[in-house]
Parts: structure tokens; C-alpha cells; sequence
């Protein structure tokens, strides 16, 4: 498997999930764990680019494949992704337990769309819920990441 | 925690077939996995044995025969099925239906095959795909069966035809008769990527004189399966389809269904709610000027 760009080898049982995988043996914190059942996208990661919960991803289907969590936004010198510079000055998280999946999710929304409507955006982002209610500075935040890049 | 099981990576479809029969009676297929690792989860089931299905390509992808049968295998995804331009050009509310269900990154993961296998009441797809007269292949080691999702398809909740050692391969949809208008209404009070309080999915065709010429209604998260409202249907079929036949199809719809009550609402709220949203259902398929 390759995770954020690096190739990884391990040998895990088959029961196992993608989000223990990647906490507790790759020791990547940032994806969290939310409501377990595939809901809050609070685990949202990509798989061959496509977002999926890790509460629900059993880690041998990413056998060979390339797994991104919020630990591979940034470059490998520190520098943020667009999408997370713009949560930063958007205010776009309040508490933060939301965050890395709001980042994962927006990431592959853009990768997709890179210039989404009001509605894709919302359609696109339903799974990610936040409990602070911050859904505005959000939305505000994707709107403004796309429109970065757009004059890029 | 799931308990602990093999999982035997399939490589085509006799593999799968072969693990199967070896391990029967112990043994489930995973395709997307959405739904069996839930119910692992809480130990609702605890297979000794999971047959995954994901390597094999030939159970991949979407087409049209020359007939205009639409064909979904069973390794389609939600996200392929609501976002392909076959599904949308046979019937744009099949997209729908597809894409109506939970979230995006559940769409990406779970299968169309799986979907129907997995016979959940509430799911948004099983209502529309009875509605446009849906057939599945079901194949096993001793041979190959095709079988119409009305009627005998779903047997209980979370049960099917489908038997030990069979695996659902594709799923069907002939063309639409001419002039055929379809929808898929979900009734959502709460959240958008809930599970529907009812839903009902609708295909009416009228001629010239504004009869009904064919008519389907079936029903989602109104009784144990998604099923047909034969009964409604019967009540529009040859009749002019004006507010009183609508009134009509919608009172038996609502007799036909047999919900559950749960925090959606009570029995006879969703009776109530099955009657209105099939009127509505069918009064979106007509022009507003033909309602009489």
C-alpha cells in the first residue's frame, strides 16, 4: 500500500479496518474517529483518489493501493495545500474534530470539480458533519480554495 | 469490533463461486463492504469466512444491449450508476434514486449488486428498479437463473432469493414503454443523507386521450420490502388519470403498505405519508394543465 506518497508494507489481520490501520500501526492520529457507522466523515480518506470512510474501508481492500489521509495535504516542507490555507482564513473549523475530514473531503471535491457550485458544494460535503455548526465558514472556505486555484 | 475471519480475495468469477461452495454455511461475499462490515460490526453476523469480490473486473461497469436493455453489473458503484450517461439517458430518475443514497463516500464504496443482495427496506434503489420492471442475474456453480425483482425477488427484511453458494451478478432494466415518465420521491423531514421516512418510485405512460397506458408504483420503507402497490396501480390502469384516480391509487398504496414504527414516525403517520407522496409522485408526471 502506498499512504500520502510513501510506500508502505505491512501485514495485518483481515478483520482489521482502514482507520485502526492507519491510527494505531501507521500511527496517522489526523484521520479520527467519529460515529464508526459511516456517517459523520470525521474518517473520510481517499482510496485511488476516490473519498471513502475508514470506519467502513476494510484495510485489505487498499492492498496495492494509494491511500491519502489529511497528514498528506500539505507539501513535504510544511507548506499547506490551498484547501488549508483557506479553512485558515476563512475561520473554517471551531473546535477541530471535524477538521481533517472536512480538509480530505474538500481536497477530493476540488480534484474532481475544481470549480463547484454553491449546491455541489453542499450536495458534496453532506457527510461531513460538524457539531459546531460551522457550515458556512465552510462553504466559504471551498469557495474560496477553488477560487485560489482557479488563479493559480 | 468485527470478530475475527479469513478473507479469500477472489480472482474472477468461478473463484468466487468455488470459495463459496467450499466454505458454505460459514461464507459471505463482500463486494463494497459498506453493509457487512456493519453488521460484523454488531455482531449481527459472524462469518468464519468472507469471499471479497472486488478483483473481479468482468462484475465491473455499466451498458446498453442494441435492445436499449440497460445493464448494471453487479460491481457498479452508486457513484458509477448516478453519475453515468447510460443510466441518465434510460431514466434520469434511476440516476436519481442512485444518488439519493447517503453520502458521497458511501456511494463510492458501496455496490449496486450489493445493494439489492443486501435487501435493506429503507434503500433508495430496490423501489425504483421494481418500478422499471428490474431483473437480476443469479448465478451459482450448477448454472445460471434470471430472476424479476417484483414478487419473488426480496423475501424478508435483509433477505433474498439469493442462496448459499449463489452470487447476484447483474442487475437489468429494459427500455421504458414510449411516452413513460418515471420518478423517485424520498421523503427526508430530517437530514439529506438519511434513510427515508417512505419513498415511492412511479412510471406512468398516457395516451393521447390522457389514460394510462402503463403504470408503476412501488414503495420504499413502507413494510418489510420494497414492493409494487399492484392494487395502486390497478386502480390507474386504462382510466383517465385525473385527481380522483390519483386520490384512488394513493388511498391503496397506503392499505398496501405495512411500515415500522421507529423515530421516522408511527405506522399511521407513515401510511399517511406513503398516501401523499404517491399522489404527488404521480401528479409530478402529468403536465399541470391535464390534471383535471
Amino acid at each position: 500500500v502506498t499512504v500520502n506518497g510513501s510506500p508502505r508494507s505491512l501485514e495485518i489481520a483481515s478483520e482489521r479496518l482502514l482507520i485502526d490501520v492507519l491510527r494505531e500501526d501507521l500511527g496517522l492520529t489526523g484521520t479520527k474517529r467519529g460515529c464508526s457507522i459511516g456517517v459523520c466523515g470525521a474518517c473520510s480518506v481517499t482510496v485511488d483518489g476516490e473519498l471513502i470512510s475508514a470506519c467502513l474501508y476494510p484495510a485489505v481492500f487498499a492492498d496495492g493501493a494509494a491511500v491519502g489521509t489529511v497528514e498528506g495535504l500539505a507539501e513535504p516542507d510544511g507548506r499547506l495545500s490551498p484547501v488549508q490555507n483557506a479553512f485558515i482564513e476563512n475561520g473554517g473549523f471551531q473546535c477541530g474534530i471535524c477538521t481533517p475530514g472536512q480538509l480530505v473531503a474538500a481536497t477530493a471535491l476540488l480534484s474532481e470539480q475544481p470549480r463547484p457550485t454553491e449546491a455541489e458544494i453542499r450536495s458534496y460535503m453532506t457527510g461531513n458533519l460538524c457539531r459546531c455548526t460551522g457550515y458556512q465558514r465552510i462553504l466559504r472556505s471551498i469557495e474560496s480554495a477553488a477560487a485560489a486555484s482557479g488563479n493559480a | 469490533v468485527s470478530a475475527a475471519y479469513d478473507y479469500h480475495h477472489a480472482a474472477d468469477l468461478d473463484d468466487a463461486l468455488h470459495l463459496l461452495a467450499k466454505y458454505e454455511g460459514d461464507a459471505f461475499a463482500m463486494a463494497g463492504g459498506t453493509s457487512l462490515v456493519l453488521m460484523m460490526d454488531n455482531g449481527l453476523i459472524r462469518p468464519g469466512h468472507i469471499v471479497g469480490l472486488r478483483g473481479i473486473t468482468a462484475l465491473r461497469g455499466i451498458e446498453q444491449g442494441t435492445n436499449g436493455r440497460l445493464t448494471l453489473r453487479a460491481l457498479a458503484t452508486h457513484r458509477d450508476a448516478e453519475r453515468s450517461p447510460l443510466v441518465r439517458s434510460h431514466c434520469p430518475a434511476l440516476a436519481e434514486a442512485f444518488a439519493r443514497v447517503a453520502t458521497v463516500r458511501i456511494r463510492n464504496q458501496a455496490t449496486v449488486g450489493g445493494n439489492l443482495a443486501h435487501a435493506d427496506p429503507a434503500q433508495d434503489p430496490p423501489p425504483m428498479l421494481l418500478a422499471l420492471d428490474g431483473e437480476v442475474d443469479i448465478v451459482s456453480l450448477s448454472g445460471r437463473r434470471t430472476v424479476p425483482l417484483d414478487g419473488s425477488f426480496f423475501r424478508g427484511m435483509f433477505e433474498t432469493v439469493v442462496a448459499d453458494g449463489e452470487l447476484l451478478t447483474a442487475i437489468h432494466v429494459p427500455p421504458l414503454p414510449d411516452g413513460a415518465r418515471a420518478t423517485y420521491v424520498k421523503f427526508l423531514p430530517r437530514t439529506v443523507d438519511d434513510y427515508a421516512t417512505v419513498a415511492v418510485a412511479a412510471v406512468l405512460a398516457r395516451d393521447d386521450d390522457g389514460r394510462c397506458t402503463h403504470v408503476r408504483i412501488a414503495l420504499g420503507a413502507a413494510g418489510p420490502v420494497a414492493f409494487r402497490a399492484h392494487a395502486a396501480e390497478r386502480a390507474l390502469a386504462g382510466r383517465p388519470v385525473d385527481e380522483r384516480a390519483i386520490a384512488d391509487a394513493a388511498d391503496l398504496a397506503a392499505e398496501a403498505s405495512d411500515p415500522i414504527a421507529d423515530l421516522r414516525g408511527s405506522v399511521a403517520y407513515k401510511r399517511q405519508m406513503v398516501r401523499v407522496w404517491t399522489a404527488r409522485a404521480l401528479r409530478s408526471l402529468i403536465p399541470r394543465a391535464a390534471v383535471a
